[in-house]
């Protein structure tokens, strides 16, 4: 039902044209310190244009300061980002989606105003919101199925309402990649669905996602590709090829528990927040979702 | 004597007709910016800024002799200075925001009244920097705050999507390119501004009053910014007129009056609201 809904709007017009066959996105040699201490180490791998990734990796990984430099925010100590081969200054195709934690949830602005502050860039100074802008945010608010909260404080929604409109927000904007950051933490399973569902969606679109997350057994199972993290980059690929036990080991060290459970390998992380990681190694037959 | 005569009798003194249109203006004023404060916590830096504003006012009033015109521009001048200079302090000392503004309110404070002390007789002068000597009001300062009052305002209608953006979510300002450095001293420049402008109605000690008490009044009672700057507006100029009016017949001095005005709307605004949730909480 979600998926009709997208397929009917115009929110997914794609803004500017790029060159064909350039890669959205490309990291060399990306160093983050701060005060001296690595945040990334030597970081480089390329995403091809549309596609969902999973970045995974334990607390204090770098996911978060991975996301900051690729969006602009945080200039690194070394290397270099590119968006289709430019700096990642002037591209306003890329969208940050904040932890939800980060947000103020008491300020006084409704669904449809934060949604709306992703035109601002198509606005300009001294604009103010078009009848087009209001069209483009209320199908976003339609696609992320919020238009009845649309008047609603913030703080009045849902965790997964939240996030949804943070969505909203990047479809307002129009933006080309998009860079979520723990979007599915502390979410019921109906919700991480929806989310997931969307994703999907813009993904087939044309739309480049790329995830924080530290379910490694949803990453395996919605995501095209998964970026294994912990200050350096210790495999990007298929979730197959990349969640073995070698790397994971690597990836998480002495947290990580490895178990023989029957005829597959399990692996048990505890750095999670609140949440335990699990994976199970792959395996022929569709497993079910992991219930926390 | 009934309402009528109570509310026009004061009006016979011009002086009383030129405070009550100050402090109109300045509650608008104050109270608009102060919603910004508010929102992105700022409550003691503005405090800090209108402290720190004493020792530009000293040196005016040492070099002037007494005359009141060329205050306003010391005052502003040390404001832009002082809220630039905690930035700087900030980022270069390594130490917290909150000590930096600390170090520097504590010092610039101090500064000023050792440079008024130097003029014995003029203690009165010290007090209605203080708290503010809204009866001793202008034509020509009437005139500067209006125009500073429509300047501020002007200025936060313009960009109102920026400041928004700005307060509600930093990074979302930086992806989107917005010139963010400039949009922080731009705030800075307007809470320094409403400052100095509201310097005769309450003085440097109460300042923040101004700035804060009918802004968070406005946060208790609504949910959009929009509305939240609107009451904050008529809750601040409501509040300086009621004062003044209290201060008239209570004969008392009508700075303080005026804060005290604002707090009696805090607290019943935060009552009304537990009320409110507890009868709501008691039917649902």
């Amino acid at each position: 039902m979600v998926l009709e809904r997208l397929q009917k709007s115009q929110v997914m017009r794609r803004g500017a044209d790029h060159k064909p066959g350039a890669p959205i996105l490309e990291v060399y040699g990306l160093t983050v310190r701060y005060n001296g201490r690595p945040a990334l180490d030597d970081v480089s791998f390329q995403v091809p244009t549309s596609g969902r990734v999973a970045v995974v990796g334990p607390n204090g990984a770098g996911k978060s300061t991975l996301f900051k430099v690729i969006a602009g925010v945080l200039e690194p100590s070394g290397g270099r980002v590119e968006i289709y081969g430019d700096k990642p200054g002037g591209h306003i195709c890329i969208a940050y989606l904040p932890q939800r934690s980060q947000v103020d949830w008491q300020f006084p602005v409704s669904v449809a105003d934060v949604v709306m502050m992703g035109r601002i860039a198509k606005l300009g100074p001294l604009r103010w919101p078009r009848t087009r802008d209001w069209e483009i945010v209320h199908n976003a608010l339609r696609v992320t199925r919020l238009e009845d909260l649309e008047d609603r404080q913030i703080g009045e929604l849902s965790g997964g309402q939240q996030q949804r409109m943070f969505i909203a927000r990047a479809l307002a904007q129009e933006a080309e990649l998009m860079l979520m950051d723990e979007p599915l933490a502390g979410l019921d399973v109906n919700s991480q669905d929806d989310i997931l569902e969307i994703l999907k969606f813009l993904s087939q679109r044309g739309t480049t996602v790329m995830v924080a997350m530290h379910d490694l057994k949803l990453a395996a199972e919605y995501f095209d590709q998964v970026m294994l993290i912990n200050r350096k980059l210790l495999g990007f690929g298929k979730p197959e090829e990349i969640f073995t036990s070698n790397r994971l080991v690597q990836a998480y060290g002495d947290h990580l528990h490895l178990v023989e459970a029957g005829d597959q390998l399990l692996a048990v992380s505890d750095t999670c927040c609140d949440e335990g990681e699990i994976w199970r190694e792959p395996r022929p037959t569709r497993s079910k979702r992991h219930e926390h | 004597m009934n309402i009528s005569e109570l509310l026009l009798a004061p009006l016979n003194y011009p002086f009383m007709v030129r405070g009550l249109i100050a402090a109109l203006m300045v509650g608008v004023v104050a109270a608009t910016v102060g919603t910004y404060v508010v929102l992105r916590g700022m409550a003691f830096f503005g405090d800090a800024l209108a402290h720190a504003i004493l020792p530009g006012i000293a040196v005016g009033y040492l070099f002037s002799g007494g005359a009141r015109g060329p205050l306003f521009w010391w005052a502003l001048l040390t404001a832009i200075l002082t809220s630039i200079g905690i930035g700087a302090v900030t980022k270069g000392a390594r130490v917290k925001e909150d000590t930096a503004i600390g170090i520097i309110f504590a010092g610039m404070f101090a500064l000023g009244i050792a440079l008024i002390s130097t003029v014995r007789s003029y203690t009165v002068d010290l007090t209605h920097f203080l708290f503010g000597n809204v009866l001793g009001v202008s034509n020509s300062d009437l005139w500067q705050t209006g125009i500073f009052t429509g300047l501020i305002i002007l200025t936060i209608l313009v960009f109102y999507k920026e400041f928004l953006v700005l307060s509600f979510d930093p990074v979302l300002a930086s992806t989107l390119r917005l010139p963010g450095k400039f949009f922080e001293y731009l705030l800075l420049v307007l809470i320094a501004m409403s400052i100095v402008v509201s310097l005769q109605i309450v003085g440097v000690a109460l300042m923040v009053a101004m700035l804060i008490t009918p802004a968070a009044t406005a946060y208790l009672l609504t949910s959009r910014l929009p509305k939240m700057m609107a009451l904050a507006a008529a809750l601040g100029s409501i509040s300086g007129v009621v004062g003044l009016y209290l201060s008239y017949y209570l004969n008392m001095a009508s700075g303080p009056v005026i804060v005290l005005t604002t707090t009696a709307f805090f607290l019943a605004a935060w009552a009304g609201k537990t009320v409110q949730l507890k009868l709501r909480a008691a039917a649902g």
